[in-house]
């Protein structure tokens, strides 16, 4: 299965050249980048881990200091899923403006999902990545380790 | 505008005198009149019927709107009568519609019980439509002050609360109804909103006449929709939801339902428009209490919100449903089969999304209208629009925005996951494309064209409807309008 969360799941990975076209309309609006990344992307997993903190104030000239960002966090971690993502901290919005994946696991295993009955035919449904069966930092193969 | 008491000649009477006064002449009319920070101000459309007085009609609706009837009444004197009466403080002719005037009218703050939409309403649109002597009349717009506003929790979650809860940023979010509307039996409505959500729509959705019905019972409804979109959760890794309507016939079934909605883990439930304001903000209450976002059908509101002399324009709807508490609203869009002028459209989303929205003619805008920190209503576009539609409605709407294919996905030649994908690939395509600095507006069918490349599913999309346009003259443009509109 493709994992869709994101805002460009649908359409072909993104080139480098294309997330940093990202990434400068991002910088134009005064957004901040920064990249985060997982091996538990349960719909619900609110809080992937920081590769860094925010990077503020960078202008859209300094696009590649983002980029560079986004290239040692797949160098480190290539196995798991990245995603940059864009934060506009004005007034009334105060929230993420754009997110968006960067990186994928070779092989992704997907969710099943569980269904435990309950009365009167109620079904209480629960979401289960079959990747975190594995412990933390084993549960994906990096890109590239299958054909 | 007095009733009519024949030929006979009126002696002058004074203005306490029992009988009848003009309503200017009461108060009601008001040219010197400065508007306070605190009123509620309202601008009206008013055709009068040939004979009276614009400022009389003016001082009419006023009058009839506030604290008049039709003769004095010596008790008026037992209040500070001033401060109750709305005054009528301008009255213009409007260009190009010989027999209309806009007419201003403020109301004092202390007119309106706190939070009360029902008050609201019954105040200021409550008798006065009927009127005789008015040939027609039109609540334009309304401005509705912070001290009024802050009466209201607004929207139970808002824009941003929303996307965080859902994880979807950066994008408008993508909803389909599922269709045929009537005569699916529950297990086959399920299949609609399976196939829906996992060919990569976000929402799905009931709509507004599917309540109980013979064919198929809320119950049975909901149990399946769920499945629905559990299996689709499970087979995208994203999070998804179908809005259950739980609009019944009394509000004590609608909290039955939609705590069914709640324990079968539904993020959304939606409500009908006809339902009334009451129940809404009973609704909007019971959303926040149980983190169940709302959404509202604006079923029936066209009744009076069309025609551009008679009735309530939908701008006036808009601030209402945001005070009362919805998520979500239908709103337009533009180049469906609906109703909706491009510049009235905007009003209307900027009304429901922004903070603080300055005067502006062109797009309707009577008066500023500020927030004060309420959150945003996300507007909703349904109703004829397709993939190949894509810039336009991007151009149009904006981001924030629910974009509903119903036909445009489930009447797709390759099946409804191929319609949900080809939206949500067109979507995703114009995105990437506006982000990149791309004219996406002029280059969409070009851009789209490009992403059907890759994609089958959109290619058959774009095909199929590649000419389905909605091309009808609107029934009500704002009245800076180049051309001049039909009324």
């Amino acid at each position: 299965m493709r994992i869709t969360q994101g805002a460009f799941s649908f359409l072909p990975d993104l080139t480098d050249e294309e997330i940093e076209k990202q990434i400068r309309y991002a910088l134009r609006h005064g957004w901040s980048i920064s990249v985060e990344y997982t091996d538990d992307p349960h719909p619900r997993n609110s809080y992937w881990e920081m590769w860094n903190l925010p990077l503020f104030d960078l202008t859209p000239e300094d696009a590649h200091l983002a980029m560079r960002e986004v290239a040692a966090c797949r160098e480190r971690f290539s196995d798991h899923y990245i995603k940059a993502i864009a934060y506009d901290a004005r007034y009334g919005r105060q929230t993420t403006a754009l997110s968006f994946i960067v990186n994928r696991p070779a092989h992704e295993p997907g969710f099943r999902l569980e269904r435990a009955d309950r009365h009167d035919r109620t079904m209480a449904y629960r979401v289960h990545s079959y990747a975190t069966d594995a412990p933390a930092g084993q549960r994906y193969e990096p890109r590239g380790a299958r054909g | 505008m007095a009733p009519t008491n024949g030929n006979r000649a009126k002696p002058k009477k004074d203005r306490w005198g029992a009988g009848v006064t003009p309503y200017a002449e009461m108060g009601y009319y008001d040219a010197d009149y400065e508007p306070k920070d605190s009123d509620i101000l309202a601008a009206f459309r008013v055709t009068p019927q040939p004979g009276v007085e614009p400022l009389e009609a003016a001082a009419a609706v006023a009058g009839e709107s506030s604290t008049a009837t039709w003769t004095v009444v010596w008790t008026d004197r037992l209040t500070d009568h001033r401060h109750y009466q709305a005054k009528a403080y301008s009255v213009d002719p409007v260009p190009g519609a010989e027999d209309q005037y806009i007419a201003r009218i403020a109301y004092d703050l202390d007119l309106f019980e706190e939070g009360s939409i029902a008050n609201m309403t019954s105040s200021i649109i409550g008798n006065v439509f009927g009127f005789k002597a008015l040939r027609a009349l039109r609540l334009e717009d309304l401005r509705i002050p912070p001290h009024y506003v802050k009466t209201f929790q607004g929207p139970p979650h808002g824009i941003v609360t929303e996307r965080e809860y859902l994880d979807k940023f950066g994008r408008p979010l993508l909803g389909a109804t599922v269709k045929p509307k009537l005569g699916l039996s529950a297990k086959n409505y399920g299949r609609v909103v399976f196939e829906a959500l996992r060919g990569g729509l976000d929402f799905t959705k009931d709509d507004e006449n599917i309540n109980s019905q013979p064919f198929m019972r809320w119950r049975e409804r909901y149990l399946y929709s769920m499945e629905g979109v559990n299996r689709a959760s499970a087979e995208t890794g994203e999070v998804k939801g179908h809005y259950l309507n739980v609009t019944a016939a009394t509000m004590e079934e609608m909290y039955e339902r939609a705590e069914f909605a709640k324990e079968l883990g539904s993020v959304i439930v939606m409500m009908d428009l006809t339902v009334g304001f009451t129940a809404m903000q009973s609704m909007s209450k019971w959303a926040r209490r149980n983190g169940v976002i709302l959404h509202l059908h604006r079923a029936g509101h066209s009744t009076y919100t069309r025609q551009k002399s008679h009735g309530v324009s939908f701008r006036v709807l808009a601030k209402w449903c945001r005070l009362l508490g919805v998520d979500h609203v239908h709103a337009g869009t533009v180049v469906g089969k609906l109703e909706g002028d491009p510049r009235n459209t905007k009003g209307y989303y900027d009304t429901l999304r922004e903070n603080f929205i300055p005067e502006n003619p062109e797009h309707g805008i009577y008066f500023d209208q500020e927030w004060a920190s309420m959150p945003g209503v996300m507007p909703v576009a349904s109703g004829g629009i397709h993939a190949g539609q894509m810039h336009q409605l991007l151009g149009y709407l904006g981001e924030d925005v629910v974009l509903q294919f119903g036909g445009g996905t489930i009447g797709h030649p390759m099946g409804i996951g191929a319609g949900a994908t080809a939206n949500r690939v067109a979507a995703e395509a114009m995105i990437q494309a506006r982000n990149e600095g791309r004219d996406y507006f002029h280059e969409g069918p070009d851009i789209l064209a490009k992403a059907a490349k890759g994609c089958p599913e959109l290619n058959a999309a774009l095909e199929v409807w590649k000419d389905i346009t909605f091309d009808f003259e609107s029934t009500d443009m704002p009245d800076v309008a180049f051309t001049a509109t039909p009324v």
